[in-house]
């Protein structure tokens, strides 16, 4: 008999929907759906009472049209009426509709929650369903405060009905994802962990996924479950396929729940006690066993629901990784799935490979597969199947097959889907950097890879290949060779232009003996990209320029002509023009000596993790790439560069702090003689010339700040001039935590306009300084408590002058850097100190996490000393969007959807100083009706919460 | 987790939707446009996973689906689920479906997409499987299904020819 009969539905529905369907165009089901809409809306709000049957019916129409994809804006009351009819259909229809239309901010959520209460106190198994289902659905705040107390009496009691304890299992699961602070477990813990052994399998089967959750949360308090789980495996796994009747599965036992016990046991390391583990084990081998016996059944669904517990049952061999001959036995069985004529197995089997090439006991096993995957990657139909192909490579490969891996994922590459090119590129060029022996092979790789996939090599991979080259002497003369070979072809991309521009830049003296490569037909070859390129490129190959003269003292009129041509020296973009002015004179006035001095070979970059990798686990979410994979990677990038293959540069310091390395290539090379000064701030004032050393640089300083007096009208004032008092304004400085442009101090005379940018842990701040008189100041001189550097000594009156001053951050301060001005003003000597508004919180690098990881990490951040908190009053109208744009000025992560409150806010950052990395988390949980907020900081570093604390407490 | 379910035709016409994560009707709507796009240009033979797309979470999250006849069953789920396990429940709710409907087509789907939704229902809460024995979700289906008999039963006759 079928359950739902096709006539006994509502009529007036059914005429509805026919009419729907008919409707030859969109418009006239438009026009058909707004008659519909308005003909509810009267009836709604009609004199005449609507009965039960009727709201029903009309509700239903709105719910078809919803689903439909239309708004639905009304309709809400009706169906909340419906949910205390004593009908069920009626109550049905309406729980239907509040479950698919009413999001947990509704403002109804009080009265859904009066008829839920009275469902659920009702006794009737049906309707107290009904009821935990709409709280499942709904799973708002206000829903776990009202009902997180009393869903667990209902799961545990003895008198309940088994459909409805499944129900509340399932619940009390929403509930816990959304309030966890609200349900608390204690007392019903071990009652919960008991319903592992229940008798009705319905029960165990929401149950499981219940107690997974509070393991994974809690998992001493839910240990207890490990050995239940195992017996209750075990017990499903030795049944004959009848045993469990209903719960077989095409001749297979319960194989979800079996599914689920796995998973569960995968949230422990393996049991302690040995009995648990034997018998544990002994389910292991039966399920591995069972792969090999003659299938029971030739449908699809057989073989799946086996296959579906044998997966989770390799997935908890290599989470254990500590039976060598279990693993041994996955791997073997894994590899005959890798070449199962059934699309799906081979697919799980690439996955579950890639976990278990990173075990030592199976390493060498998965290696032994590499043809059978390297075809996989070569023929397989599917996009899916072939990504995991190219992962299970890229985690197989090792110092002996990497060549193979290398060349192939590169071919793949030519013909690989857009989607996934990024990604490649990303592992190619990590692995060709870990297993290079060879550092010509490396630089081909590269070169080959920019070759290939040029739009898809991000600035880390470009970055990466000249630092190496720059770092190990032994391939500069090779690298040189390569890329002018490569710039040889008629049209090749821009990232190549960039790396040719900075290896013949530094390096094209080792090959200019080749009268093929001689100076002038290198920088012909380069300049005649230059027109092609975008601006940064043209800003770094008028470096490269530069930089030949000093090489080739016979390229320099080219150079110079080329320099001094309209299109540079007027160039529109402020950058290049500026370039090829401080080039030309650089050129012209500088003796040979000063010249060989400023544009020096960059020295070797120090060595740090690699900047692509922590790209590639960027990409791929926090938790996507295995501990295994990052520890492996800090290792290798050890060897890449400190090994003992050339001592030459063992001294590049090897502490791999993941960190990206563009920084040594944008600002030049941090000097290490500076003393670190008071606040720990190296402060500086040098401007960027992308690829020109650093200590090197005072002299083009020298020339630039000469040089930039711009003039710009300032509105006048009349003023006293009598400042003469030392003003102290440390203060202000507090202004620009979460901002980075202001005017940062004005009186009647001065006003310094304030312009930063922050990159991680350098930073760079223009001032502007402005005359607001009509009168000169004279000896204006500018002190910074840490170091610095002459600043124009005359302002005329109504003109700015600019200073740039460069900061790297070596650690976490709390002072800020003191700027002290002093100039003369109609005789009158005025003296000024100012805090630069520079706070530790700029060093920001946002970190983007869920939700589960965020916990995880604040958990871990639990020591006292860790945390700072700060309860305070606001001193701002407490404006969400306010609060939003201050948080994100903070320059952490603003995570939304990790706090289960909506109204309080959840940042994450990392603080990049040159010493260490500071990973913070911050929650800041405003009281509108208290006009206070409760800030809490934690992070790795007790000083760094401290601080965090003090500086945000002043912002709200 | 499974974060939603969708059912759609091949011409991506939406027939069931049920979302267990918040999202706005506009979003819900794109992803519904974008599982389709993702999954309709597949061949068919090839595997039943795919990861999922940016709107839903991306590759942590997967697209596992059957298609039947004139319509694909999807399912997004996240990384806790077995992706063999979830093929299967897609079988086994295409089955209670049968069941229920007798030879259920897509015009069932259309003309009950409340009973589909209760069926549902019986099978998952909150994203996660409730049930999976499918005598176990008729017996509650045909339950409910009689107590809406009596109910339509004891309604006055001219309900029926009303609109």
């Amino acid at each position: 008999m079928p359950a739902v009969s096709k006539g006994d539905g509502m009529r007036g529905l059914a005429v509805f929907i026919s009419d729907i369907r008919n409707c030859k165009s969109k418009e006239a089901e438009i026009k058909r759906i707004n008659k519909e809409l308005a003909n509810i809306r009267s009836k709604f709000k009609g004199d005449k009472a609507l009965d039960g049957y009727s709201k029903k019916k009309y509700v239903c129409k709105l719910l078809f049209i919803f689903l439909l994809g239309h708004d639905i804006d009304f309709g809400h009351m009706e169906a909340v009426n419906l949910l205390s009819s004593n009908k069920y259909t009626e109550k049905q229809i309406g729980y239907l509709f509040i479950s698919v239309l009413v999001n947990s901010n509704s403002e109804l959520i009080r009265l859904i929650n009066n008829a839920i209460k009275n469902d659920l106190s009702s006794r009737n198994p049906t309707f107290m369903c009904l009821a935990l289902h709409c709280i499942a659905n709904v799973g708002s705040r206000e829903m776990a405060e009202a009902f997180a107390g009393e869903i667990p009496r209902i799961l545990v009691a003895g008198d309940t009905m088994d459909s409805v304890k499944q129900s509340a299992a399932l619940c009390l699961l929403r509930l816990y994802k959304t309030s966890p602070d609200l349900v608390l477990m204690g007392e019903w813990t071990s009652r919960v962990v008991h319903l592992l052994n229940d008798q009705h399998m319905g029960v165990v089967t929401a149950a499981i996924s219940l107690i997974t959750c509070l393991s994974q949360k809690n998992p001493d308090e839910f240990k207890t479950c490990v050995s239940l789980a195992v017996s209750r495996l075990s017990r499903i796994v030795s049944s004959a396929s009848t045993d469990l009747q209903d719960y077989t599965y095409y001749f297979v036992p319960a194989p979800w729940l079996s599914c689920k016990l796995l998973r569960l046991l995968q949230c422990y390391p393996p049991p302690e006690d040995g009995a648990v583990k034997g018998r544990l084990v002994e389910c292991l081998e039966t399920i591995l066993n069972k792969a090999q016996e003659p299938p029971k059944s030739k449908k699809v669904q057989h073989s799946n629901a086996k296959n579906a517990i044998l997966f989770e049952a390799i997935s908890l061999i290599i989470h254990y990784d500590s039976e060598p001959n279990l693993l041994v036995r996955a791997c073997n069985q894994l590899g005959q799935f890798l070449q199962h004529r059934e699309t799906n197995l081979r697919y799980l089997a690439l996955e579950s490979m890639c976990t278990l090439a990173s075990s030592e006991f199976s390493h060498e096993a998965v290696k032994t597969h590499i043809e059978t995957v390297i075809n996989a990657l070569k023929t397989e139909r599917d996009v899916s199947v072939r990504q995991r192909a190219a992962d299970l490579l890229y985690a197989m490969c090792d110092r002996s097959n990497a060549k193979q891996i290398v060349a192939e994922m590169l071919s793949y590459l030519e013909t690989a889907d857009y989607s996934i090119r990024e990604e490649m590129v990303l592992k190619v060029a990590i692995l060709a950097e870990k297993y290079a022996v060879d550092y010509s092979w490396y630089v081909d790789t590269i070169l080959n890879l920019i070759r290939i996939a040029g739009d898809y090599v991000s600035e880390e991979v470009w970055y990466r290949v000249i630092q190496i080259v720059i770092n190990r002497d032994d391939v500069q003369g090779y690298a040189a060779k390569t890329v002018f070979e490569a710039l040889q072809a008629p049209a090749c991309h821009e990232n190549m232009v960039k790396v040719g521009g900075y290896i013949l830049g530094e390096f094209g003296n080792l090959i200019a003996g080749d009268p093929r490569s001689s100076p002038l037909v290198q920088f012909n070859l380069l300049h005649s990209k230059f027109h092609l390129c975008s601006v940064p490129t043209r800003a770094l190959l008028l470096s490269a320029y530069i930089k030949f003269i000093n090489l080739f003292p016979e390229t320099k009129s080219t150079i110079q002509e080329v320099l001094r041509s309209d299109s540079q020296i007027r160039n529109s973009d402020v950058e290049l023009q500026q370039r090829a002015v401080e080039y030309l004179k650089l050129s012209s006035i500088a003796s040979t000596d000063v010249l060989a001095t400023v544009l020096e070979e960059m020295p070797p970059f120090p060595e740090r993790e690699s900047s692509i990798l922590a790209k590639l686990k960027k990409k791929k979410g926090p938790g996507a790439v295995s501990v295994n994979e990052l520890e492996e990677g800090k290792r290798e990038a050890g060897e890449l560069n400190g090994g003992g293959e050339r001592g030459g540069d063992s001294s590049a310091i090897s502490t791999p702090s993941p960190s990206a390395d563009l920084l040594g290539l944008r600002a030049g090379h941090p000097v290490t003689a500076a003393a670190p000064s008071a606040g720990s701030l190296l402060v500086d004032v040098f401007s960027e010339t992308g690829f020109i050393h650093y200590g090197r640089l005072m002299l083009l300083i020298f020339l630039r700040t000469h040089e930039r007096t711009i003039t710009k009208p300032v509105p006048f004032l009349a003023v006293p001039a009598c400042l003469s008092a030392s003003h102290t304004l440390l203060s202000l400085a507090l202004r620009f935590v979460c901002k980075n442009n202001g005017v940062l101090f004005e009186n009647q005379l001065l006003q310094i306009g304030i312009k930063s940018e922050y990159r991680q842990n350098l930073g760079r701040i223009y001032l502007f300084y402005g005359n607001k008189t009509s009168v000169q100041f004279v000896t204006f001189t500018t002190t910074l408590n840490v170091q610095s550097k002459p600043v124009e000594p005359l302002i005329e009156g109504g003109a700015q002058v600019q200073q740039v001053i460069n900061i790297e951050c070596l650690t976490d301060f709390s002072d800020a850097p003191l700027l002290n001005i002093k100039f003369r003003y109609g005789g009158a000597l005025q003296n000024l100190t100012l805090k630069l508004p520079v706070t530790i919180n700029k060093f920001f690098q946002p970190t983007e996490m869920a939700s589960h990881d965020f916990f995880q990490r604040w958990k871990q951040l639990s020591q006292p000393q860790q945390e700072a908190q700060k309860i305070f009053k606001a001193s701002h109208a407490m404006d969400t969007e306010v609060l939003k744009a201050k948080l994100l000025g903070l320059g952490m992560a603003l995570l939304e959807n990790v706090d289960p409150n909506p109204e309080n806010f959840v940042c994450a950052g990392v603080i990049q100083s040159k010493a260490q990395q500071v990973g913070s988390l911050l929650r800041l949980e405003p009281n509108a009706q208290a006009q206070m907020y409760r800030l809490t900081v934690r992070s790795s570093k007790d000083t760094v919460s401290k601080r965090l604390c003090e500086l945000l407490a002043e912002q709200f | 987790m499974i974060k939603a379910i969708l059912i759609f035709n091949n011409h991506g016409k939406p027939r069931m939707s049920k979302f267990y994560e918040h999202y706005t009707e506009d979003t819900e709507q794109q992803i519904i446009r974008e599982t389709f796009h993702l999954v309709s240009k597949r061949d068919e033979n090839i595997c039943n996973f795919l990861e999922g797309g940016l709107l839903i979470g991306g590759s942590d999250n997967k697209l596992i689906y059957r298609h039947y006849a004139t319509l694909y069953f999807v399912f997004c789920v996240d990384s806790s689920e077995s992706e063999l396990g979830i093929l299967d429940l897609i079988q086994v709710f295409v089955e209670t479906l049968d069941k229920c409907f007798e030879n259920v087509c897509e015009l069932d789907l259309i003309f009950h997409v409340d009973k589909v939704h209760n069926i549902l229902a019986e099978m998952v809460m909150g994203g996660m499987v409730l049930e999976t024995n499918m005598s176990e979700i008729i017996t509650q289906v045909e339950a409910q299904g009689k107590m809406e008999k009596s109910e339509v039963r004891a309604a006055p006759l001219s309900y029926l020819l009303e609109f």
